[in-house]
């Protein structure tokens, strides 16, 4: 099998070092204005800080991916004698809770790494490294993974049949 | 289009139950700026002079500050402002935290109370929806756990809430409002929110705060940013006497530095009395180091700030709390007990009463030392402990409760001593405009401090001082080092006063600075700490500490690029100005005058009395105030304040020709 290489961008967050300051949120939010720069609200910003303080509980989340659907159960996490609330630790932008939706269409948010600056903004703005950037090239295995129009097809072939597609592509084809 | 500020005030009415959302005139700005100046503005428009702290017309304003919620770093300061129960004058105390911002993002630039409610409630802010709720439940509970009650009772883990304890209910005259790892401490807004009856303020915002040119801020607060990680990784050493003060940028730096021997023996023991010289051995800093990085679970900041002021404190049989600054030391001192570990089992007692750190320690010092002396008797010290730890513990409480002498001792030092009698009074010996200060006895008349202590409003020395060296550098080479790289002062003409300015000699204290010099020195200190108040700034990156990364150069930038507001130095120094002189005027219709313009007689052992006179009417004199301290109607004019000029002469607080027979 032919070997690829497949570019890897991580934020490492050492949750230890956060100081629940929130300036990762503000700086997210104001760069993903439009325009640039021009309003802050840290209900907007794809990266939250998760704050229990008197129980020693704070680390940030970067938005993940939407989910459509909610998991079959939830996760808790105890962790050096720390309970962590329901689902803490997850990135994904879901039905069951408010994190990572913009407040006035509950559209969901995901974290873009920033794309044109050299690293993440949240991660230039914490000066005490809570969030450490790192890219590096991973070599994978080259799968022959089937295409986006593929994929779609599929979709469509499993909701309609296979009959029924190709009449319509038939069709298409001779007006074509 | 509003930038940096929402445009909008939220107006309760306790008595009533009616809230409004009030559009406010954007032409304030360019007048006030915003938080404690625009609080300032409407306290003289609505609070007259008869209305007493614990009046319904007594307004409590929780105020954001103009560039809180916005990116600019360490805008995090709320300012309370209200009548003090304790000086009659206005009280502004400041809190970092988070509450600020969120209530800018709640859509409010202020929260303004008036009224009383009928029981118990706490406001809840939620965006557009404002409730008074009923906090019955939550009644004699501490101020920390308040704040965790009433995000779980609404299930907003990221509800900001601000919250008084028994102290603030029982209206301790200097009862605290507690927020997060903040507190607004001074002066008695705690009990005016209790005598109010609301026990919290809780808020969240999800709204946006625009920006008017937020690619230069961002530039601005880029450069900011590499300021103070120049300065974290390179503290300040010349002029820096602790290394908790000014050595980086931020308040001070009590959790992250354990070093105490610097205030531990400078600062004085018990009711402000004694200074221990040789208390900082090399036994007692084992125990204290020991003791407090035990106790630090983690550092902890405010909003939008790097800086790790704040401590989480975790100490076996305590309650968790969050702890920062001065209130590391002002208990123990206080008390006289020399093991650091009593400080985190009272601070966490104090906070969640919601006490002062300042005034609590002095208050229950000046009691033991009335005990000591006969005046307060076996009565009532009945069932109180013999050791210094558990007396201390049992006075805070029996304040806090307003119990037996507590009653007494829950007004101050100043009333207390005058209720009590029988020589109480003599005891009374550390306050200025009956409000306790800072436990400092020194030996040299110093003409900076005499100013500052005898004429700002703030009446709390440790938020006056900052921008300017404590005291003489010792040597020419370091003052030449110094002034080298001093971009923050405002005119260069203060290097020189400070080559000139040495510890001895004919160019030391008393007489140098000299009265003049002495007034531009203040009045810059002032100028800035004014600024920061009405920004929303903390003073840890502006006023209070030396070599800021905020100063009069960038401060005109920033707010322009926030806010779209066309400012320049001049201009800026002109708005705070205004905003000084309405704040005099406000005390002035009060009732303040010279004669309450004094440092506590035993403040310095070397004592001038002509001499103080001559500096007073010197800083009147540059402030363009008339003899009595009262700002003259040519200076209220020249800021734009003929209004208040003509209600200072309607009530003849002002008459004609006083400018300039006077000035």
């Amino acid at each position: 099998m032919a070997k690829m290489k497949k570019k890897v961008k991580t934020i490492t967050v050492n949750a230890d070092k956060c100081n629940g300051c929130r300036a990762c949120e503000i700086i997210c939010s104001s760069f993903h204005a439009t325009p640039k720069y021009s309003s802050v609200n840290p209900a907007r910003s794809r990266i939250q800080v998760v704050s229990h303080r008197l129980k020693d509980i704070m680390f940030p989340v970067v938005a993940g991916e939407y989910a459509p659907a909610e998991c079959m159960g939830r996760d808790k996490y105890i962790i050096a004698g720390k309970e962590y609330d329901e689902c803490a630790f997850c990135r994904a932008v879901c039905s069951t809770r408010d994190i990572f939706k913009e407040p006035d269409t509950g559209l969901p948010l995901k974290c873009d790494m920033c794309e044109g600056e050299d690293e993440p903004l949240c991660v230039q703005v914490c000066l005490n490294d809570v969030l450490v950037y790192e890219e590096r090239e991973e070599e994978v295995e080259a799968e022959d993974k089937p295409d986006e129009l593929e994929q779609s097809l599929q979709a469509l072939l499993d909701d309609h049949g296979l009959e029924k597609l190709a009449d319509i592509l038939a069709r298409m084809a001779e007006k074509a | 289009m509003r930038y940096a500020e929402t445009g909008y005030n939220l107006e309760i009415d306790l008595s009533t139950g009616n809230i409004e959302k009030v559009a406010t005139d954007p032409a304030l700005m360019a007048l006030h700026l915003g938080g404690l100046g625009t609080d300032l503005k409407i306290m003289w428009d609505r609070v007259l002079p008869e209305t007493k702290a614990f009046d319904p017309e007594n307004l409590l304003i929780f105020s954001s500050g103009l560039l809180c919620g916005t990116p600019v770093y360490s805008a995090s300061r709320t300012v309370v402002t209200t009548i003090s129960p304790q000086t009659d004058l206005l009280a502004y105390p400041l809190m970092g935290g988070f509450l600020a911002a969120e209530l800018k993002y709640a859509g409010y630039d202020k929260v303004i109370i008036r009224g009383k409610a009928s029981k118990l409630v706490y406001i809840w802010i939620h965006n557009d929806r404002v409730e008074l709720r009923d906090a019955s439940a939550l009644k004699g509970k501490g101020a920390i756990e308040t704040q965790e009650l009433i995000r779980e009772e609404l299930k907003e883990p990221k509800a900001q809430v601000a919250a008084i304890g028994l102290a603030g209910e029982n209206k301790v005259f200097y009862a605290s409002i507690e927020q997060s790892r903040s507190s607004a401490s001074r002066l008695g807004a705690g009990a005016v929110m209790g005598d109010k009856n609301v026990k919290a303020i809780a808020v969240r915002g999800t709204k946006d705060i625009y920006l008017a040119r937020g690619d230069e801020l961002m530039k601005l607060m880029a450069r900011a940013r590499a300021f103070v990680q120049h300065r974290n990784a390179n503290p300040l050493q010349i002029a820096v006497h602790s290394p908790q003060h000014s050595g980086i940028v931020g308040s001070t730096q009590e959790m992250k530095y354990t070093d105490e021997s610097w205030h531990t023996t400078g600062f004085a023991w018990g009711n402000a009395r004694t200074r221990r010289k040789d208390f900082w051995t090399k036994e007692i800093e084992d125990n204290w180091v020991n003791s407090q990085t035990k106790a630090i679970r983690r550092f902890i900041s405010c909003f939008n700030c790097p800086q790790e002021c704040g401590g989480l404190i975790d100490h076996p049989g305590v309650p968790r709390f969050m702890m920062k600054c001065f209130s590391k030391l002002t208990y123990a001192m206080a008390a006289y007990v020399d093991d650091l570990d009593f400080t985190w089992k009272i601070c966490q007692r104090a906070f969640d009463y919601g006490l002062d750190s300042f005034s609590t320690p002095q208050v229950l010092a000046f009691a033991v030392e009335l005990y000591e002396a006969g005046i307060l008797t076996d009565a009532d010290f009945a069932g109180c402990p013999t050791d210094q730890e558990g007396r201390f513990l049992w006075l805070l409480d029996r304040v806090a409760r307003r119990e037996g002498i507590g009653d007494l001792l829950a007004e101050g030092t100043y009333y207390a001593a005058r209720k009590i009698g029988r020589g109480a009074e003599a005891f009374d010996h550390n306050t200025i405009k009956k409000h306790e200060q800072m436990n400092i006895k020194l030996g040299m008349l110093d003409p900076l401090y005499y100013l500052m202590y005898s004429t700002n409003e703030k009446i709390s020395i440790t938020q006056i001082e900052g921008n300017w060296p404590q005291g003489a550098i010792a040597s020419r080479e370091e003052r030449e080092e110094f002034i080298k790289d001093w971009p923050q002062l405002p005119d260069e003409k203060f290097k020189q006063y400070l080559l000139d300015w040495e510890p001895r000699g004919e160019k030391a204290n008393p007489f140098y600075p000299t009265p003049e010099i002495s007034s531009e020195i203040v009045d810059w200190m002032e100028t800035l700490h004014n600024i920061d108040d009405a920004l929303g700034l903390c003073a840890g990156w502006g006023s209070f500490i030396l070599k800021p990364p905020y100063h009069i150069h960038n401060y005109p930038q920033i707010i322009s690029a926030a806010t779209g507001l066309a400012l320049d130095e001049a201009g800026l120094k002109q708005i705070a100005n205004r905003n000084r002189n309405l704040h005099r005027a406000f005390n002035n219709r009060r009732g303040l005058r010279r004669a309450d313009e004094k440092p506590p007689a035993d403040h310095w052992k070397h004592r001038y009395p002509e001499y103080e006179e001559e500096l007073l009417t010197a800083y009147y004199k540059f402030k363009g105030w008339n003899n009595e301290g009262i700002p003259t109607k040519t200076r209220l004019q020249a800021l734009n304040l003929a209004y208040v000029a003509e209600d200072l002469e309607r009530r003849g607080i002002l008459t004609d020709g006083q400018d300039e027979k006077e000035s």
